[in-house]
């Protein structure tokens, strides 16, 4: 695999200067050349370069540490609260530099991330914790009302569970929750990381078909992170691969889904077709002797 | 709380009190312990409660910041004193105490956002320890700035509470029960605190957003809660908790440096209430009120007295070791 750029038009080289500006002019968010340290001497994210367009949804693929959640973070500025810091490359929201924001200014400006793992508010109930979410919009009562009911027409489980703690509610639930208390925020993009972790398959499928009909109808773009590859190719427009902080492939996602690598390292096919599960198993075998 | 808990302490506790009448009778008929009538034991049961009210509203200032922030704010006990000491200063310079009450409000309310921004601003995200270790660098100046500012002379808190002894159920007791008013007075203070605290925290945005905080601080920064705002907000409420502690607790002891080790006391409620509970620190508050003066006034003649001053602690020492997380201490929510 080699670098790709991040200019997805096959450009000249001449042009490459120019390129990035005429692309962040059209993009609702574009990340460019972004070095993420921890701690003042992890450097997690070795130059990330990507560009989200208004209403896409994009994904963001690659293994544990990669750096897919180091990049939403920085983008929604959490990684302050982690003693993270972006100390090189700028990243920009529809032309505006928001690298220095605060969560709440990004919040405000329609910048949201749903946190792996979801982190609910567990000892408020379903319903306070969608209300949580429209925190940053003071006493819009009406709005909020309005907003509420929307959330519940794309989740109708939160609304019969909406007086539960979260705590006690399903993984399912709660991911619809922290989706949901997202929506309230009113956002323009929501950076949704690792939606499908823990869920039975079935329900990765609906929570994803529902984030759809949300970025269709509600105009909200997606920034997502995933490990389940061949969910996130399926529902993506555009996706972005990560390997040790930085982007090693990008495309289209049905171009992605048709790349020999991508279907042998993230997606378990290769040319010769599925492997069985004996050669698999004589593999890792023949491997332990070995080493 | 919910409605089955609410049932099991309604039944339980008129039990306990029963029970442990009935045990000191029979302390009492075998010799151990000098005496016992039940008018006494219910009179010294209703003080202990009414004691425990002002130990739970210096423990509910803990509780506040506990909860929201995760540090256990060992400054409570001087900001308490440091609120007495300026609501007495204002009431000398010749203010009405109504206006003198505001005033201090306004004080504790700068108080907190200067704490915020010298101290815990620049703290953000270290361990817990460190911060803790903050405030008690915070104890030490409010105690030394407060009697800077307004002189280290015992001084008397009257904001005109009577504090006449008054006898109440004398239709049930012979004779009555004998209670002081001004404890009566601060315990339906502390009552209506509570009230308003609750209330602010169910069902108001800034509460909403205080117990979002409390759960999960990441969630709440990543939907655009401010932290430092909150924090702020925790700390003023906290100090105006402390203010009415301070009116009380000065009120009965007189305002002098002692007041700030009440902080001390609110430490086995604490441990006994849950960290984490408003509930708690009242109902803890309550049972080391009326434990400790039971045991004071019965048992203590038997064994030598002084019982109060070491009961609270040992009542804490064996929930830490049977149940650490207190009474009403969050329950950890663990799905399996």
């Amino acid at each position: 695999m080699s670098q790709a750029t991040a200019s997805q038009t096959a450009a000249p080289e001449l042009a490459g200067e120019a390129a990035p500006a005429a692309e962040s002019a059209r993009a609702l968010l574009s990340v460019n050349n972004i070095e993420v340290i921890y701690d003042h001497v992890i450097l997690v994210l070795k130059g990330v370069s990507l560009s989200v367009p208004k209403g896409g949804i994009v994904a963001l693929l690659g293994a544990n540490g990669a750096g897919k959640t180091t990049t939403l973070k920085a983008i929604s500025n959490l990684l302050r609260a982690e003693r993270g810091e972006v100390t090189k490359g700028s990243i920009e929201l529809e032309g505006e530099r928001v690298q220095d924001m605060t969560p709440n200014d990004l919040v405000k400006r329609g910048v949201i991330q749903v946190m792996e793992g979801r982190h609910c508010f567990e000892h408020l109930t379903v319903e306070e914790n969608l209300l949580t979410g429209a925190y940053t919009r003071g006493g819009d009562r009406a709005g909020i009302q309005q907003d509420l009911e929307m959330v519940y027409g794309y989740f109708p489980r939160l609304k019969e569970r909406r007086g539960s703690q979260a705590g006690y509610t399903s993984g399912g639930e709660q991911q619809m929750c922290a989706i949901g208390r997202a929506l309230m925020t009113r956002p323009k993009v929501v950076l949704l990381d690792e939606p499908s972790m823990g869920l039975a398959p079935q329900l990765v499928e609906q929570i994803f078909e529902i984030v759809k009909r949300i970025n269709e109808q509600e105009g909200v773009t997606i920034l997502l992170a995933e490990q389940n590859t061949n969910v996130a190719l399926r529902y993506a427009k555009y996706g972005y691969i990560l390997e040790n902080g930085r982007v090693v492939m990008d495309g289209p996602a049905e171009r992605l889904r048709e790349n020999e690598d991508v279907k042998e390292f993230y997606l378990g096919l290769s040319a010769t077709g599925r492997k069985s599960y004996r050669d698999v198993k004589h593999y890792k075998r023949r491997k332990r002797w070995l080493s | 709380m919910n409605l089955r808990t609410i049932a099991i302490w309604a039944v339980s506790v008129p039990l306990v009190i029963a029970a442990l009448g009935f045990f000191h009778q029979a302390l009492a008929a075998a010799g151990w312990i000098a005496f016992f009538t039940w008018p006494f034991y219910f009179e010294v049961i209703l003080n202990g409660l009414l004691q425990g009210v002002m130990y739970s509203l210096v423990a509910l200032g803990f509780v506040l910041i506990f909860k929201a922030s995760g540090i256990f704010n060992f400054a409570q006990g001087s900001l308490v004193l440091f609120a007495a000491l300026t609501m007495v200063g204002l009431i000398e310079m010749g203010l009405p105490w109504p206006l003198a009450f505001v005033a201090t409000a306004v004080v504790m309310v700068g108080v907190a956002i200067a704490v915020e921004r010298v101290v815990l601003r620049p703290l953000v995200n270290q361990p817990h320890i460190i911060l803790f270790m903050a405030t008690i660098g915070i104890f030490y100046f409010m105690d030394g700035f407060g009697q800077t500012l307004w002189g280290s002379d015992v001084k008397v808190l009257d904001i005109g509470i009577p504090k006449d002894p008054i006898f109440i159920l004398g239709g049930v007791f012979e004779g009555g029960l004998l209670v002081q008013s001004f404890d009566v007075i601060a315990a339906l203070c502390g009552a209506l605190l509570v009230a308003v605290l609750a209330v602010f925290f169910q069902y108001t945005r800034i509460g909403r957003a205080l117990r979002a905080v409390a759960d999960d601080h990441q969630a709440a920064l990543s939907v655009g809660i401010p932290l430092k705002t909150i924090w702020a907000i925790v700390w003023s409420v906290a100090g105006i908790v402390a203010l009415v502690a301070g009116i009380m607790w000065g009120g009965k002891l007189g305002v002098q440096f002692t007041l700030a080790l009440i902080a001390l006391k609110a430490l086995p409620v604490l441990i006994l209430g849950g960290f984490t509970s408003i509930p708690g620190a009242i109902i803890g508050g309550l049972i080391i009120g009326a434990g400790e003066q039971v045991a004071e006034n019965f048992v203590g003649a038997a064994i030598g007295g002084a019982i109060q001053d070491w009961f609270a602690y040992m009542l804490a020492m064996v929930f830490l070791l049977f149940r650490p997380q207190g009474l009403f201490g969050e329950k950890i929510i663990e799905r399996v």
